[in-house]
């Protein structure tokens, strides 16, 4: 749905979207990279199972709420890439395990 | 944990938020030798309308336009001070009496400030409509950030709805981009300039207009605008597939879309003001609860002064005036210039501001949002993070429900993770409809700290005094 | 609205917990009832409550307390599901048992003293409970931190979802012809010719009987119809995580897991007056205590906190008055509105309708604290 302009740098950063291997501009938010990666959907939602994705892209909606290295809930919109990142999509209320 | 950064103990001025209100405030108070600290969530500064200006990966500067790349005048002005900016320090909490909370690497931390200045901005408004919740819809705004911030667009053919100048700019922005426009759906009401029309004249004079109709000469060009747009639909299964709408109450078109970027207007970003305790007053003509400050911003909290869109939309430029009103009145309470200089410096900030909102007077009343998206359908989604329709919020109030705050109750709405920032308006517009009173009289959420989610641990490992930690441990 | 004069069997100044069981038990018993309530912002406890149907530790100073909380408590599951079948609101009722735990050994050791001394109580009511070793307490949570040592479990103890059970008596005494009054404070009320007059916002209202259920507002509405209630506000701090997958099965005193998933931390007992706003140090020592009994709470993120005001006794108990110079005026408040709702509407309504409280609530009243009833 969405592609990257041709002056804008080009895409050094390796990341993992569900584990698999993916590739980001330095400064992207993890949002923008997910987007840009064809991600439509990262998530379905705690109350009804519902696909979500990012709405807002400033921090304000909570919509684009994905598990960044084992960590879950977090606001892609907010964070940046960084290499290796295993980014993954989820799937209703956060899972927390010992 | 980020014991490296330096965070003193006290400060004499912490502003929040490095958008123009807060740039312009911090660099004039630390040039009159006032001590400052900026807070700012994001890495980098900006706000959102100047988002990604100093790290943009789009190198022809006419694609986002000269008004853009004007805030660079005021990050480097910054930068030429000796203000500490913490950029990726998220604010959430201040207390009446200015301690602190700020998020900072992962740590919760605590400081102080002699006086506070909120310059934390606008968000847009909601803009329910069955369906907005489908991965496919955003806001006009976010699909700019992704352009300025990251440089993509969309590589589908795009459906614009709503109302307001930045829809225009969007669109405009995009097709120097080389995206495709699918159709612009304008749902500005059709009495518009009629109401609109006695505040033309200023209008006519203001910087605005002539933007604006250039704007409009670029898109209209080439791309399908369809005026008078009564209603409006997101359709799909798990993603959005074609927008459905009304043009002047006429009958239902559709057409197949798989972005579509929504905006009718921005309102002040209010949850840290509100949370802090500030008064908050719903605004007839901009259609939004405003914090009651004075002249100079000042709340009736003492030490917090909240400027710029956060105060009240008066656009960037005149943020940036308003950020300096501020910072000549923290000056003076903090005793480092009289009130003599302080109104005297004051003036050719209060012109700058008279002459920056030349013009708005007419765009509040022309691009004033239509009830009917602001007060949904039945089946909308009003809460998207507690999934609460506006059927559901109506049936409460005939069940005795009478303000926003037994809403909460009653039905979760308010208690997401965006605490009301996407549902808040329309909650209060629907119960004021309703109950069939103005919303002046229903009011708002009420917000407590944190405003924007902090963990745990970072909670639990704040200073304690011995008297919090009795009252705990007693039980 | 304004100026009309109703008559009604009951009118409940009050429309909280306590008011709404109580009215809706009289609803329930036929009777004609309006139930007047304040606006939108109004001190409220009901929406500041834990959440807990708990017996456990409790009735220390006070055995017959013990018996009247485990009574509403074993009467919760038919409340719960009455009210379920007329309104369709679940009200997420469950009784698993519930946990106190111990982060040492001094803690464990003071806490075995307490419910000692509470079970040996003359006249205290026999129910079961045990001191659970660490290996016993980490079958039920298995998440538990290092600190824990142990814990008293007790199989009476539960939670529901206080506010959809707020929601359901809302809608249960709707359904049965209740008269909700919002935005009708009151301000005086007068004993002329057998009948309550009760005036305030939007007019007068008459009523044959009156239940005054308004938390903190009793003490100033008693003494009006010749009851006392001292009663003071106690502030409550509570925190609130996201939602997470069910991970907890047992309610701890002080940490619960919604139905919802969220995660509820509490608590806090302070003496504030009337101020309900947050305050940094006692969240943090709640979420500080919070992540010591179960460490993987840390991770989560707070995304609300709560103060609310607790109507609190000088020891604790309710009051459950009937008036003596103003005959069928009754005063019913506690700061257990959640673990009381059962009682308060198949035990106290029925009452109310008959025009006496019972001996079994006679050591509830006010008159306990050596305050007379005035004339």
């Amino acid at each position: 749905m969405f592609r990257r302009l041709p002056d804008a740098a080009p895409c050094a950063i390796g990341f993992f979207i569900d584990g698999k291997p993916a590739s980001a501009r330095a400064g992207d938010t993890v949002a923008a990279a997910l987007l840009a990666a064809g991600i439509t959907a990262c998530r379905t939602s705690a109350v009804s199972a519902a696909p979500r994705a990012p709405y807002c892209t400033m921090g304000v909606c909570f919509e684009c709420l994905v598990t960044i290295d084992g960590v879950g809930n977090r606001q892609a919109c907010m964070l940046r890439v960084a290499d290796g990142m295993r980014v993954e999509t989820q799937r209703g209320r956060r899972v927390v395990s010992s | 944990m980020s014991g490296a950064i330096p965070l003193k103990e006290l400060y004499d001025l912490a502003v929040i938020g490095a958008g123009p209100a807060g740039l312009a405030a911090a660099t004039l108070a630390a040039e009159l030798g006032i001590d400052t600290v900026l807070f700012d969530e994001q890495p980098e500064p900006g706000g959102q309308i100047y988002r990604a200006i100093t790290t943009t990966p789009l190198t022809d500067r006419a694609m986002l336009g000269a008004d853009y790349w004007y805030g660079t005048h005021l990050v480097d002005a910054l930068r030429r001070t000796s203000v500490q900016y913490l950029a990726g320090a998220t604010v959430w909490s201040i207390s009446r009496d200015l301690e602190i909370g700020i998020s900072l690497g992962g740590a919760a931390r605590l400081t102080r400030a002699r006086r506070v200045i909120l310059a934390t901005g606008a968000l847009e408004r909601p803009f329910p409509i069955e369906g907005w919740t489908l991965p496919g819809v955003m806001t006009a705004g976010a699909a700019q950030t992704l352009l300025k911030a990251s440089g993509i667009v969309a590589e589908v053919p795009v459906v614009l709805a709503g109302s307001g100048p930045l829809l225009w700019l969007v669109a405009a922005q995009y097709l120097r981009a080389g995206a495709a426009i699918a159709a612009i759906l304008d749902t500005t009401p059709a009495h518009a300039l009629t109401s609109a029309l006695p505040r033309l004249p200023p209008f006519l004079l203001s910087r605005y207009f002539g933007k604006g109709m250039s704007l409009l000469r670029e898109v209209r060009g080439g791309v399908k605008v369809a005026r008078g747009v009564t209603a409006l639909r997101a359709d799909g299964g798990d993603t959005l597939s074609a927008v459905t709408y009304r043009v002047s109450g006429g009958p239902e078109l559709s057409m197949p879309a798989k972005l579509l970027l929504l905006h009718q207007g921005v309102v002040p970003n209010v949850n840290l003001a509100n949370a802090i305790g500030c008064e908050h007053r719903w605004d007839e003509r901009q259609l939004c609860f405003r914090p009651v400050v004075d002249a100079w911003g000042q709340s009736q909290v003492e030490g917090v002064a909240i400027t710029g869109d956060g105060a009240g939309i008066s656009g960037a430029l005149g943020a940036e005036h308003q950020g300096r009103l501020a910072a000549l009145d923290a000056a003076l309470h903090l005793g480092r210039i009289d009130r003599e200089r302080r109104d005297r410096d004051g003036t050719r900030h209060r012109h700058a501001l008279g002459r920056a909102e030349r013009g708005r007077a007419f765009l509040d009343r022309y691009f004033q949002p239509a009830k009917a998206f602001r007060v949904p359908s039945a089946q909308t989604i009003v809460c998207r993070c507690e999934e609460v329709t506006a059927q559901q919020i109506r049936d409460a109030v005939a069940l005795g429900c009478m303000g926003p705050n037994q809403m909460k109750s009653f039905l979760r709405c308010g208690m997401g993770p965006c605490q009301g920032r996407l549902c808040g308006l329309t909650v209060s517009e629907l119960i004021a409809d309703a109950r069939g009173v103005s919303p002046a009289e229903i009011g708002y959420y009420r917000l407590r700290p944190p405003v924007k989610p902090i963990t745990l641990a970072e909670l639990a490992a704040l200073p304690k005094s011995e008297a919090a930690i009795q009252t705990v441990a007693r039980r | 609205m304004a100026g009309a004069r109703v008559d009604f069997d009951v009118a409940i100044v009050g429309g909280g917990l306590v008011g709404t069981s109580v009215a809706w038990g009289l609803a329930r018993a036929g009777r004609k009832v309006a139930v007047l309530d304040e606006g939108d912002i109004a001190y409220r406890a009901s929406r500041g409550n834990f959440a807990l149907v708990w017996v456990q530790s409790k009735g220390q100073g006070m055995p017959e307390y013990a018996a009247w909380t485990k009574r509403s408590s074993d009467a919760w599951q038919g409340f719960a599901a009455e009210l379920q079948e007329s309104t369709k609101v679940d009200v997420a009722f469950e009784r698993p048992g519930g946990l106190v735990l111990a982060l040492s050994d001094d803690e464990l050791g003071a806490r075995v003293d307490a419910l000692k001394r509470l079970h040996n109580q003359p006249n205290m009511v026999r129910y079961p409970y045990e001191i659970l070793g660490r290996g016993a307490v980490e079958k039920l949570v298995p998440e538990i931190g290092p600190e824990v040592v142990g814990a008293s479990y007790c199989p009476l103890d539960g939670q529901c979802n206080s506010l959809r059970l707020l929601r359901a008596l809302h809608t249960g005494m709707r359904q049965l012809g209740v008269q909700y009054l919002p935005n009708r404070g009151v301000d005086a009320i007068e004993f002329r010719g057998s009948e309550f007059h009760l005036r305030g916002r939007g007019g007068e209202l008459r009523a044959e009987k009156i239940v005054l259920a308004a938390g903190i507002g009793n003490a100033r509405l008693g003494p009006m119809v010749g009851l006392a209630a001292p009663v003071r506000p106690q502030r409550g701090q509570i925190v609130v995580t996201e939602r997470v997958q069910k991970f907890l099965c047992y309610p701890i005193l002080t940490i619960r897991q919604t139905d919802e998933g969220s995660v509820l931390m509490g608590d806090s007992a302070e003496e504030a007056g009337f101020d309900d706003s947050v305050g940094l140090g006692v969240v943090s020592t709640i979420a500080s205590r919070a992540v010591r009994m179960v460490p993987l709470l840390a991770r989560l993120n707070v995304v609300r906190t709560w103060a609310a005001l607790r109507v609190m006794t000088a020891d604790g108990f309710p009051i459950y008055d009937h008036s003596q110079s103003c005959p069928g005026a009754f005063l019913v408040t506690c700061h257990s509105g959640v673990t009381l709702a059962a009682n308060h509407a198949l035990a106290i309504a029925p009452m109310v309708a008959a025009g006496r409280l019972a001996a079994e609530t006679h050591v509830f009243s006010a008159g306990r604290f050596g305050v007379p009833q005035t004339a």
